[in-house]
């Protein structure tokens, strides 16, 4: 296929590319941009950041897991492109020099990039929109000082100039690789090649190729599929098409679900919350995803398309078991709804680290209380079982009683009926039975008006 | 003069535009082939049947290489000759290097190596300390084992004792930059090797030994690391041992690094330890006798263990007097990756081992803490005697002991007191969370334990245009030491640092250096290349002032120039003049660290020229329901003597901190029962991210010049800011104490896991 991009302000066009070489190696290997790190070929350093600027504007995006075809139709700055074309540097560049923000420098390329498009962007949350580059040697101190005085500088010509120059030029396909452009090309496309792999932020698939080495025949991208991106409000609530990334999503439930919000801050980093989509994060099925949990307390309907024919179920439906869901050959996720209802969810995301860790249980609380008693519960868990799952026990044992600390004590064996959850690297089985009980604890805490995140506390 | 400015790293402009070159970034010759190792897939055993037909025969595929098929045993060891390269059919642990695959692209390389089928006959592995124990497995012939008076006795003669344990987990350098070789083969059989290495003679040497061939046929360039921190002082060997062979074997350039986590899989880490102690005090905390007992788990081979385990001995006391000690020291060998350097080398294992001491007796007494700490400092004033003739456990006298002042000046300007009683108000009125604060103190002795690494040379050049060249053994990791020590060549010819030329590590230029670890760097390559810098200038000193018939010592440099008083000519002049007079301008410089002796089997002497200080204090809040926490405030007050440059000074210890604290807390390193390592990359493996540093962080240097006569009488700054790290842990378990009346007993790390099961512990202890 033809893939045709800006990079670094000149126009590319590859023609005949593989499916998935990654922009990374293509930049380090074919173009000799060195720039570009690589430091865990993961997504989850940021060495290799780049910036990607469409008519949304402009995204930090991990190089390591970005598909080149992805990036048909944008622009890609590197970190050689951030100067200006006759040597001026950028401010967060100059800042990064007078601020020590670099000490072996490999991570630096990352940074600046991050820092760039947090500049471009005017986002002063410096600690979210780093979270997601690790450095190993200054102790970030020095790199956000750098952050903030680069914030007062303007904006450079150079780097305004990619969303002038950008035009999408028309796709040429051939061989095993489809880019369709909207649900209905890709509902008619799936079921003829339903053994086609889909990908759509390929922050899971990604690293089936750069991990587990697996060889894809024939992909199906997703991404120019703008009206499966779309966020709509309905009758029946925030319908989110499966297209719509994480930072999108982030948006969108911002003033309706605030912890939701709060929780998607910590997903991923901002790298990877502009790649992953939350159709992806549904579909891949994995029992430690972050968006089911909440969709599922707040009694989210899910949406799925083969050819013509739409299905609809309460998402807890669709998860079966580990590594399978209610999805048949040549059927996707086409949206998401959330029914609109007043904010009681709390989102608790447990994890070693608070930021771009994944969590060892993430705990959704949609709890109502009439009159003193609870009148409504939904209860989700991811990473306490084989697939997202209700606290349905724990549910039964709240519902109609007092909301008080006796709740706690009357839900206490219902968990254990909910949950056996595994023992591994992120926690123990024991860990997260009681910490998940604490949830509930600290639901009912935060309702009495307790202070109870370390993340509000100032010394 | 250019010394004690805080200018920046001199790499930081090619930094920050990605034009700095990492050995992955070279352009590679036509040709060059990439390679990758199979690893074994189990702890222990010996290989059975090996099938490598399928790897052979995959795309892009040029060679396969196993043990039989090296011109020798390839033995990688910087110590003990007990690191073959490739697996000689037995396994020591799961990720060691069984074979070994060149192709034309990385990534065909590493798609061939997972075609390989390979059964083995597993034995039963070695992990723990215990099934370590259990089985005898360890190097030496038996612990080692350092006394100073009768601790036994003490002990139990004292008015209060106690007894505890505390388990210190490892700790991954993850350097952002992998481990990296690039070896281009030569005319006449010489080998060039490019690589990520603080040890760039270490890895000549060990290349030249492969391929049997004398150490002037292989020269060894490094021009940066992306991050060291130890793990780049043995670990890079089997990579440049692996890349000069296939080079040797094939003609062609072969280059070879890491994926992540292959680089997890197969490298060594922090030593994880467990300490056990017995203390003996009086009511006011003050120690009279303490025993340790130190179980080191070193891997399969022993590297640099000893040195390790030593150090973590010696740091055993930390900053304390104590006037009977006894430390016991086993270096358990087991089947996991062969545990290795890392900043600060054992010595942050045995001092939090001390400060856990502290910790423990003041919960013990119910006493403040810092005042146990400040009780038993040396030459605290109940000590009787001064501190000048108190000495360690291992006999060093320790003559300028700064903490006493600095701990004051700590408390006083991170208004210590009174951020303790708020802690304590808040505490009050806190269901679920709740508030720590500490204060510990770093004394780390600044010398190569092995005596005869203490040595450095440089090699400085003088243009006749007065550019200067300048090139030492010391490496580049990130920590700023070109910079460093180009502050000091420009200071030492009066010139500005644009004059300066800073060249890549090359074992060409300067032979038999020592790795660039323990801290020494800048003390050690810092007067070699003031030694060198001093010859020239002498020369061109005595010539010009023969030149203008004035004594020698009238010629003075400074500003760019030479001047005698009357005449001033520039740098440049100069260096023509005397090019024109036939005077050499180029030189060799040579130090070697005076006043050392140390005697490691008995464990006495003085290792160390001298100590660096530093104390921190670290607030945080803890999570009752959860486990989790962050730091709050950390205040630093650290003593690098008369700072060599400031600005990198004080990254040094913004960035060790933040290491020592993820090391303590969310750095979780996690093998299974097969010894398969679980946390093997950084999405398992949890370093602190930017928003895990304090919200409030300051870093302050003590005013003080080096007693000893070190370089512009600075002092070493690499490995002492790791251990302010331990003031996180510490602070953790003073918030946890306040949940209850039980001791927190809290583990390294203290993940969220482990912070909520201490919590438990104090709060059922009621
Ligand atoms: C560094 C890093 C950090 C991460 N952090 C988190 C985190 O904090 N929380 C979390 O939950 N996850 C996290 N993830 C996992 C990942 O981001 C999510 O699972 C993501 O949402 C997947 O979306 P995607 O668009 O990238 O999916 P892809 O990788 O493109 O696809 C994932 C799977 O879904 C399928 N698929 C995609 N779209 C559809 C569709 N519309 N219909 C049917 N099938 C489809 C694909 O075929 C594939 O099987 C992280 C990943 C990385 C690399
Ligand atoms: S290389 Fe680490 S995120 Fe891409
Ligand atoms: S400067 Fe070395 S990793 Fe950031």
């Amino acid at each position: 296929m033809d893939t045709t991009f800006l990079l670094n302000g000149e126009s590319v066009t590859l023609t005949g590319v593989e499916p998935t070489v990654t922009l990374l190696d293509w930049l380090r290997d074919v173009r000799g941009l060195t720039g570009t790190k690589e430091g865990c070929n993961e997504g989850d350093c940021g060495a290799c950041t780049v910036m990607v600027t469409d008519a949304r504007g402009a995204r930090a995006l991990n190089a390591c897991i970005l598909f080149l075809p992805q990036l048909h139709g944008k622009a890609v700055r590197t970190v050689e492109g951030m100067s200006s074309p006759d040597g001026t540097l950028h401010p967060v560049q100059e800042a990064m020099i007078e601020h020590h923000g670099s000490q072996c420098g490999f991570c630096t390329p990352g940074f600046v990039v991050s820092m760039a498009t947090a500049h471009v962007n005017r986002d002063q949350n410096h600690d979210d929109a780093l979270a997601g580059n690790l450095c190993r040697c200054t102790g970030y101190a020095p790199i956000v000082r750098a952050a903030q005085a680069a914030f007062e500088h303007d904006v450079p010509a150079w780097i305004k100039d990619d969303v002038a120059t950008l035009k999408t030029p028309a796709l040429s396909l051939s061989g095993p690789v489809h880019v369709p452009q909207s649900a209905d090309e890709l509902a008619d496309l799936y079921a003829r090649r339903p053994e086609a792999t889909l990908i759509a932020g390929a922050t899971d698939v990604g690293l089936w190729v750069t991990k587990q080495l697996r060889q894809l025949d024939e992909v199906i991208f997703l991404n120019q599929c703008q009206d499966m991106a779309q966020i709509e409000q309905t009758p029946d609530g925030l319908r989110i098409g499966a297209g719509v990334t994480m930072d999108r999503v982030l948006k969108a439930v911002q003033g309706k679900y605030t912890s939701y919000a709060e929780m998607i801050r910590r997903y991923g980093s901002a790298q990877v919350r502009a790649a992953a989509t939350i159709g992806g994060n549904i579909a891949n099925g994995s029992p430690i995803g972050d968006n089911p949990p909440p969709l599922i307390a707040l009694g989210a309907t899910l949406h799925l398309r083969y050819r013509e024919t739409r299905r609809e179920m309460p998402l807890e439906a669709f998860f079966i078991e580990y590594g399978k869901q209610d999805r048949h050959p040549g059927e996707f996720v086409e949206a998401v709804t959330i029914p609109d209802q007043p904010d009681r969810m709390q989102v608790y995301k447990l994890s070693k680290r608070f930021d771009q860790d994944i969590s060892a249980v993430c705990g959704a609380f949609n709890i109502a209380v009439e009159d003193g008693a609870v009148s409504q519960a939904r209860i989700a868990f991811g990473g306490m079982a084989g697939v997202p799952k209700r606290a349905e026990a724990v549910e039964a044992a709240l519902l109609g009683h007092p909301w008080t600390d006796d709740a706690l004590v009357r839900a206490w064996d219902a968990w254990e009926q909910d949950f056996a959850p595994l023992s591994d690297m992120r926690a123990s089985a024991e860990y997260r039975i009681f910490a998940a009980r604490n949830m509930l604890s600290r639901y009912l805490l935060n309702d009495l008006g307790a202070q109870t995140s370390v993340l509000e506390v100032q010394a | 003069m250019s010394v004690a400015k805080p200018l920046p790293h001199d790499a930081a402009r090619l930094h920050v535009t990605g034009s700095a070159r990492y050995v992955d970034d070279i352009p590679t010759p036509a040709g060059c082939l990439h390679l990758a190792f199979g690893l074994a897939e189990i702890a222990s055993g010996t290989i059975a049947r090996i099938d490598l037909d399928q790897t052979r025969s995959a795309p892009g595929v040029v060679g396969v290489w196993c043990a039989k098929d090296l011109p020798t045993d390839c033995d990688c060891s910087p110590s003990a000759h007990d690191e073959p390269l490739l697996s000689d059919d037995s396994i020591h642990y799961l990720g060691q290097p069984v074979f070994l695959v060149a192709a034309t692209s990385h990534l065909a390389a590493r798609k061939a190596v997972a075609l390989a089928s390979i059964t083995y006959e597993e034995r039963k592995p070695i992990l723990s300390i215990d099934e370590a124990l259990e089985a005898g497995s360890h190097f030496e012939e038996g612990p080692r084992i350092w006394q100073k008076g009768d601790a036994e006795q003490a002990i139990q003669s004292a008015p209060h004792r106690l007894d505890g344990e505390i388990e210190i987990g490892g700790q991954e350098h993850f350097y952002l930059e992998g481990q990296a070789a690039l070896a281009v083969p030569q005319e006449g059989g010489d080998m060039l090797v490019h690589s990520s290495t603080q040890h760039p003679t270490e890895i000549q040497h060990k290349v030249a030994h492969a391929l049997d061939i004398p150490m002037h046929a292989v020269r060894v360039e490094t021009r940066r690391m992306g991050g060291g921190f130890g793990g780049k002082e043995s670990q890079g060997n089997a990579l440049a041992i692996a890349c000069a062979v296939v080079a040797l074997q094939t003609g062609k350039p072969a280059k070879m690094r890491y994926d992540r986590d292959d680089d997890f899989m197969v490298t060594g880490k922090r030593h994880d330890f467990r300490i056990h102690y017995s203390a003996g005090f009086d009511a006011k905390g003050r120690l009279q006798g303490l025993a340790f007992t130190q179980y080191a788990r070193c891997g399969w081979a022993q590297d640099l263990s000893l040195p390790v385990a030593d150090r973590a001995m010696l740091h055993a006391t930390n900053a304390y007097f104590v006037p009977n000690v006894r430390i016991e020291s086993h270096r358990l060998k087991t089947n996991t990756q062969s545990a290795t350097a890392f900043r600060g080398f054992g010595g942050p294992q045995g001092m939090l081992g001390m400060e856990r001491v502290m910790d423990h007796v003041a919960h013990h007494l119910d006493l403040d803490p810092t005042a146990v700490r400040q009780a038993n400092y040396f030459g605290s004033d109940q000590n009787a005697v001064p501190a000048a003739v108190q000495t360690t456990p291992y006999g060093q006298p320790v003559e300028e002991f700064a903490l006493g002042e600095m701990t004051k000046a700590l408390i006083e300007s991170s208004d210590f007191k009174a951020r303790q009683d708020a802690v304590r108000a808040w505490n009050e009125t806190q269901p679920v969370l709740k508030k720590g604060l500490a204060l510990t103190p770093v004394m780390f002795g600044i010398s190569f334990t092995l005596t005869h690494l203490n040595q450095a040379g440089a090699l400085v050049h003088v243009y006749q245009d007065g550019s200067i060249h300048l090139n030492h053994g010391g490496t580049e990791m990130g920590q700023g030491l070109f910079q460093k020590v180009a502050q000091v060549a420009a200071s030492r010819f009066g010139v500005g640092l644009e004059t300066i030329k800073i060249t890549a590590t090359d074992t060409a230029k300067v032979p038999n250096t020592s790795a660039t670890a323990a801290s020494s760097g800048s003390d050690l390559n810092g007067m070699a290349v003031l030694a060198a810098c001093d010859t020239i200038r002498n020369r061109m000193a005595d010539h010009l002032a023969q030149l203008w018939q004035v004594p020698s010592d009238k010629i003075a440099f400074g500003d760019t120039s030479v001047t005698d008083g009357n005449r001033t000519i520039s740098f440049a002049e100069a260096a023509k003049l005397c090019y024109e007079g036939r005077i050499s301008l180029s030189s060799t410089g040579f130090y070697r660290t005076p006043k050392l002796e140390w005697d490691r089997l008995r464990g006495q002497g003085r290792p160390f020229f001298y100590f660096a200080y530093g104390v921190s204090a670290s607030e945080v809040v803890v999570d009752t329901l959860s486990g989790e926490y962050r730091i709050l405030r950390a205040d630093i007050l650290h003593d690098c003597g008369a700072s060599l440059n400031p600005a990198l000074d004080i990254g040094q210890i913004e960035g060790g901190f933040v290491q020592g604290a993820g090391w303590l807390t969310t750095e979780e390193l996690v093998w299974d029962d097969k010894g398969r390592l679980r946390t093997h990359a950084p999405s398992t493996y949890k370093i602190p991210a930017c928003s895990d540093r304090p919200d409030v962080f300051n870093v302050a240097l003590w005013d003080g010049a080096n007693q000893e006569d070190t370089i512009y009488r600075s002092k070493a700054v690499g490995e002492p800011p790791f251990m302010h790290g331990i003031s996180v842990l510490m602070a953790l378990s003073d918030a946890v104490a306040s949940c209850g009346r039980g001791y927190p007993d809290l583990n390294a790390p203290a993940t969220p896991e482990r912070v909520l099961a201490a919590v438990r512990r104090v709060q059922n202890e009621l």
